[in-house]
């Protein structure tokens, strides 16, 4: 009896789109990586339905951790003279005697989050070992607060030029540490804020939603966003 | 060269001995590459941040110790949200009234503050009377909005006023979602200030008897 013969076929698999796809994704996700700025402070912020784009090129930032506590960082693109002048001003007027190596560590710093007298301890520690510190937050109560001048003194180095003023708080921070913040932006003249939050659809069928469906369907409308 | 070639002339004629060359496979085993492409991707969408943050505008007064420069608010637009623990919203709408027969201090849900806040709005247009202050503002919103074909119902709701009062036991996270509840009503006037103790105690009263 003949027997029938089954061809034997090879176990092997071409591989090569398969990588092709890989590479592909590989390539996008490189592409569109951007890398986490390394943060001071774990803040998760709330969600809002704003659609305005963070912009942090010269730019205070204050954040508030869950516990309420404040720090204070500062953002220069182009001119890092603004962070020596900031620090050479606090060292003059409140005495703190820096050398020039912890001066130049403030422009290193991430954020700042330590009342004014204990700034020369945290400044002697090399910035990237900062995060193994615990700061215990810039005092902003009515009787004391420092990050008042803080503020003060980054507007004053930053005169003349756009400056975004921007507050990332956390979920969990409460309102009176969120009040006293504002209370030091307002006390030196500074009204319009930047609050930093993840994005977020406007729920459907809510005014703002009609509100931009109508924006988009006359597209020549000008005044976009809010 | 010349090395090699008579090797070539001579392997015509096979001798004895000489092997045939074996033929390699031009297939190359690619799992090695494929896994590690899949380790890299794994890597990166892990490290990679998706949504970039976004920034919400607020605009915050002047502190004003001169009553005359306060901004006044029509008792009839007033509506009056405050913020307690645990998430939880009161309102009421117009002046605070406590007395023994009940008073107009409500409870709610950050989900319903919407339809709250949405039929005040409703409210505050019925109510409106037109006046010369009233073609202004029209005038103004169709120069921000050109291409705005309701600039006509741009003033109708410019009696509504939101006052927003977080206690100090309402989180960050509150406030935001609560001038986020603005934006998305569309209310254009609205203010943050501070609770009064009336106002605290009753939110406190309603929060801690739960």
């Amino acid at each position: 009896m003949p027997s029938v013969k089954i061809p034997k076929k090879s176990t092997h698999v071409d591989m090569t789109p398969f990588v092709d796809v890989a590479f592909l994704i590989l390539t996008f996700f490189i592409m569109a990586t951007k890398f986490k700025p390394p943060e001071p402070v774990e803040v998760t912020t709330p969600n809002s339905v704003s659609t305005k784009d963070l912009e942090e090129k010269d730019a205070i930032m204050v954040t508030l951790d869950k516990e309420g506590k404040v720090y204070f960082s500062m953002f220069s693109e182009k001119d890092p003279s603004v962070f020596r002048s900031v620090i050479e001003n606090m060292n003059t007027t409140r005495n703190l005697g820096l050398t020039a190596q912890e001066m130049a560590n403030f422009s290193k710093t991430a954020a700042i989050g330590v009342p004014i007298a204990k700034l020369k301890s945290l400044l002697s520690v090399p910035p990237d070992e900062h995060k193994n510190i615990k700061m215990e937050g810039i005092p902003v109560d009515s009787a004391n607060n420092e990050l008042k001048i803080w503020i003060r003194d980054a507007i004053n180095a930053f005169s003349g030029k756009k400056l975004n003023l921007l507050i990332k708080g956390d979920n969990a921070a409460k309102y009176p540490s969120f009040k006293n913040v504002l209370k030091a932006f307002t006390e030196n003249d500074q009204y319009k804020f930047n609050l930093i939050t993840m994005p977020e659809d406007a729920p459907l069928g809510s005014e703002l939603y009609n509100f931009r469906q109508k924006e988009q369907k006359n597209k020549s409308a000008e005044g976009s966003g809010k | 060269m010349a090395s090699i070639e008579p090797a070539e002339g001579g392997s015509h004629k096979k001798g004895p001995g000489v092997k045939k060359a074996k033929k390699l496979s031009t297939r190359i085993d690619m799992t090695p590459m494929v896994d590690l492409g899949f380790l890299l991707i794994t890597f990166f969408i892990f490290t990679t941040t998706m949504n970039t943050p976004t920034t919400m505008d607020l605009f915050m007064p002047k502190d004003t110790e001169n009553e005359q420069e306060q901004n006044k608010a029509k008792e009839s637009g007033a509506l009056t949200i405050m913020m307690g623990k645990d998430n939880t919203v009161f309102y009421y709408e117009g002046q605070l009234k406590v007395d023994e027969t009940g008073n107009n201090f409500k409870s709610s849900t950050f989900k319903e503050i919407r339809k709250v806040i949405l039929d005040k709005k409703k409210a505050v247009i019925a109510d409106h009377r037109h006046d010369d202050k009233c073609e202004e503002i029209r005038q103004n919103w169709k120069k921000r909005f050109p291409a705005d074909p309701d600039w006509e119902k741009a003033c109708l709701d410019r009696d509504l006023v939101v006052v927003i009062k977080p206690n100090e036991e309402a989180t960050f996270k509150n406030t935001v979602d609560m001038l986020d509840e603005m934006t998305i009503n569309q209310v254009k006037r609205f203010a943050m200030v501070d609770i009064s103790e009336v106002e605290n105690e009753l939110v406190k009263k309603s929060t801690g008897g739960q």
